[in-house]
């Protein structure tokens, strides 16, 4: 844009090496076109299709699918569950992720600046440990630190001598947030540590010249420089977390009754527990939708542009 | 130019590639037939493994040289297992040879068309006519077709640890005569041993038809009332037997609080940590649950109990005061099916006649703690001494059987959601059966439900 005035504009002589150039780019460019056209794009139409058909999995329907217009959205809207599941969401993506994960992510990453190498590789191993970790195996881990003979019940009793909790059923929502923030905020971590990296210091020590207290230097000058990373980084933890199911399923299967059914949850409980495939569908793309405002939101409000 | 043959070449390998990933099928070698056979496995010490070994596959596969039998379990947890295998069905390259089908299912699916009409095959089968009339009819679709052959039939009840019931001080005879007799055993067993679960009876979704059919419609049924009426075609829905269900699952959870902890109860595992756990080391009373439960406790399964006629007792779950027979059970099984898209038929039907001959269906209801569905083999003697058999023929008697309907696989979760929500204390009977009305008039229609009584 401005830089367009400074640089002067390419020479486009056509000659017929470049012409060979862009056939060979076309070329080159094709299996990627084609395997995001497989994998991509056609799973999407078709889910778009679907969710205005009464696909099922088993019954009648299965073998005779039909188109039904909105049928599939007029239910969803009617179900008190639908909103249940949209809030149920909202509150497991606010807390585990855009508060839990991107808050202790960016306070561990502060924290780290400038220690010891060797400190900050053996935190950065821990933390990022439970990253890789797949979802499934996290919520494992958690199972068996809040069961009923868990970890935490064990240490209760022999250190408070505390009563055995069932936590995952007297604190079901919170269970899944600290879990999700506990797998999670490596990524945040990993993403402010580049960034917090890249400030130059003479900004910093120019501030402290000019007299500004720490709790000045973080809110006038470090946050301020990262404003981009950090809005990217909320975006991509909510987007990662809208979807996250295996981990919830894993710790509670949705419930007690709908306690955590958040929308994958719910989602997979209507096409595949409850046979409906086409409803599934449906209840997906306001998933998609929600993921998209979501975006748009953050967008406006940080006041970046990607 | 050179770099761009490599470019086409590049094209070329990765569009082969994914094509014949696409593509690729399990193509038989020399003429021998693989018949891949699925069911759902429960790990390690599934009876199937026992029933089905692999000295008798070797030797069916001797017998008949082209033929190769393929096992393959479809492990997942109860409510899963059908939408698996319904994928599994859909398409023809992923569609078994022979799958088992619960009965209540069957129908659905066969109206999905995902199954083969078996008639034309058991009518040329000389041993078809051994089997249970009233069973095979169980195996056939809403349109009267033959589509499955009966694997297993099952009664359920109370199973009780004599252990456990002594120290509430119950005599060893003890039969409950109502459903206040059971909650008050409940009661008794709860103050004399608080570590004990005094009465476990599953009520999570994730136990899916087994809440539906062994919980719900176990009390239901003895209330007089049906869930469908077929000869009218209408779903029982706002009833007075839907009411007391509730409210006896939620004086079991939520008052008495003489259910299994909710972390226990909600879990997938629920079956198998009550019977292959808890029970067998006297940490349950009373359970609920199916005649086949004795396959945990036999000789090679999951928690083999030595004597077990003398520790624990199988009884007939009461009807609700005492209404006459007395008690009720409701009756199911498995069916063995052919997919409709399944490459091998004629091998499939082969592999389903040797798995069901006389000496088969006996070792597997001895195995599996199963009931027989075939006539000849409920008159062996080895079948007639097996344990709790004389409790669980009696209880057949006057079993109850599911809606032979296609839309009872949706209405049956409606079922769950209701139970579940009642024990787990999110709704109050009320609330859970007005939305379970809800819930069935969306399934089935407004003008196809009616209030029995």
């Amino acid at each position: 844009m401005d830089a367009a005035g400074v640089v002067p504009p390419r020479k486009k002589p056509r000659n017929a090496q470049d012409k060979a150039k862009r056939k060979l780019a076309f070329w080159l460019m094709i299996p990627s076109f084609v395997l995001l056209l497989i994998f991509f794009i056609t799973p999407m139409v078709l889910t778009i299709l679907f969710s205005f058909t009464n696909l099922s999995l088993t019954g009648a329907n299965a073998s005779a699918l039909k188109f039904i217009g909105f049928q599939n959205f007029v239910t969803m809207f009617k179900d008190p569950q639908l909103a249940q599941s949209v809030w149920k969401t909202i509150i497991f993506v606010v807390f585990s992720a855009v508060i839990g994960q991107c808050f202790f992510g960016f306070l561990i990453a502060f924290m780290m600046r400038g220690k010891n190498r060797t400190f900050r590789r053996i935190v950065g191993l821990i933390i990022i440990a439970a990253w890789v970790t797949p979802e499934v195996v996290v919520g494992f881990c958690w199972v068996a630190f809040l069961g009923d003979n868990g970890t935490l019940n064990l240490l209760a009793h022999s250190l408070l001598g505390m009563k055995p909790v069932a936590w995952l059923y007297t604190f079901p929502m919170i269970s899944i947030v600290i879990a999700n923030i506990w797998r999670g905020t490596a990524f945040s971590m990993m993403v402010f540590q580049t960034a917090l990296d890249d400030i130059p210091a003479e900004v910093e020590e120019a501030a402290v010249m000019d007299g500004a207290s720490r709790w000045q230097l973080v809110t006038k000058i470090t946050i301020p420089m990262v404003r981009g990373t950090i809005a990217t980084n909320i975006m991509l933890v909510t987007l990662q977390t809208l979807g996250v199911f295996s981990l919830i399923y894993t710790m509670t299967g949705g419930g007690p009754g709908n306690a955590t059914a958040t929308l994958p949850v719910f989602m997979y409980k209507q096409a595949f527990v409850a046979y409906q495939l086409g409803y599934g569908t449906a209840i997906s793309l306001v998933l998609l939708l929600i993921g998209a405002l979501a975006s748009l939101l953050y967008m406006r409000v940080l006041k970046v542009r990607l | 130019m050179k770099l761009r043959n490599y470019a086409l070449i590049g094209v070329a390998a990765l569009s082969a590639l994914v094509l014949t990933a696409c593509g690729s099928s399990s193509k038989s070698k020399k003429g021998v037939t693989t018949v891949k056979i699925a069911w759902r496995g429960t790990g390690k010490s599934d009876s199937m493994y026992r029933v089905y070994s692999k000295a008798w596959i070797a030797d069916f596969e001797k017998k008949h040289p082209k033929i190769k039998i393929e096992l393959q379990p479809i492990n997942a947890s109860e409510g899963d297992y059908f939408s698996k295998l319904d994928l599994a069905m859909k398409s023809a390259s992923t569609a078994p040879d022979i799958v088992n089908e619960d009965t209540f299912i069957l129908p659905s699916d066969a109206k999905a068309g995902y199954l083969t009409d078996l008639g034309p095959y058991v009518n040329k089968w000389s041993d078809w006519s051994n089997y249970n009339a009233a069973l095979k009819k169980g195996s056939q679709g809403s349109d009267g077709k033959q589509y499955g052959i009966p694997g297993t039939t099952d009664a359920r009840g109370i199973w009780t640890n004599l252990a456990v019931t002594k120290k509430a001080g119950l005599s060893s005879d003890w039969t409950p005569k109502n459903w206040d007799d059971i909650l008050s055993a409940a009661r008794k067993i709860k103050k004399a041993d608080s570590s004990a679960i005094p009465l476990a009876i599953g009520v999570s979704t994730t136990n899916g038809e087994s809440v539906a059919m062994q919980t719900f419609e176990m009390f239901f049924y003895g209330t007089g009332e049906t869930l469908y009426t077929e000869k009218t075609n209408k779903w029982n829905v706002n009833s007075k037997g839907i009411l007391d269900t509730l409210n006896f699952i939620n004086t079991v959870y939520n008052k008495d609080k003489t259910g299994p902890s909710m972390s226990v109860v909600m879990n997938a595992n629920y079956g198998s940590t009550i019977f292959q756990d808890k029970f067998p080391k006297n940490q349950v009373g009373m359970g609920l649950d199916g005649s086949w439960t004795t396959g945990n406790w036999v000789k090679g399964g999951a928690a083999p109990v030595s004597n077990m006629t003398k520790k624990f007792a199988f009884n007939l779950m009461p009807t609700q005061n005492g209404e006459a027979p007395g008690y009720v059970t409701m009756s199911g099984g498995w069916a063995w099916a052919i997919p409709a898209k399944s490459k091998n038929k004629t091998a499939a039907f082969t592999v389903l006649k040797a798995m069901n001959t006389k000496k088969k269906a006996v070792d597997r209801a001895l195995m599996e703690g199963t009931l027989t569905v075939r006539d000849d083999a409920a008159k062996d003697p080895a079948y007639l001494k097996k344990p709790f058999i004389e409790q669980a023929t009696k209880a057949l008697k006057n079993a109850y059987f599911r809606p032979k309907n296609e839309l009872y696989p949706k209405v049956s979760v409606a079922i769950q959601k209701m139970v579940e929500d009642v024990a787990s204390g999110q709704k109050t009977p009320k609330a859970a059966a007005a939305k379970y009305a809800t819930d069935v008039k969306a399934i089935v229609g407004a003008e196809n439900t009616e209030t029995q009584k």
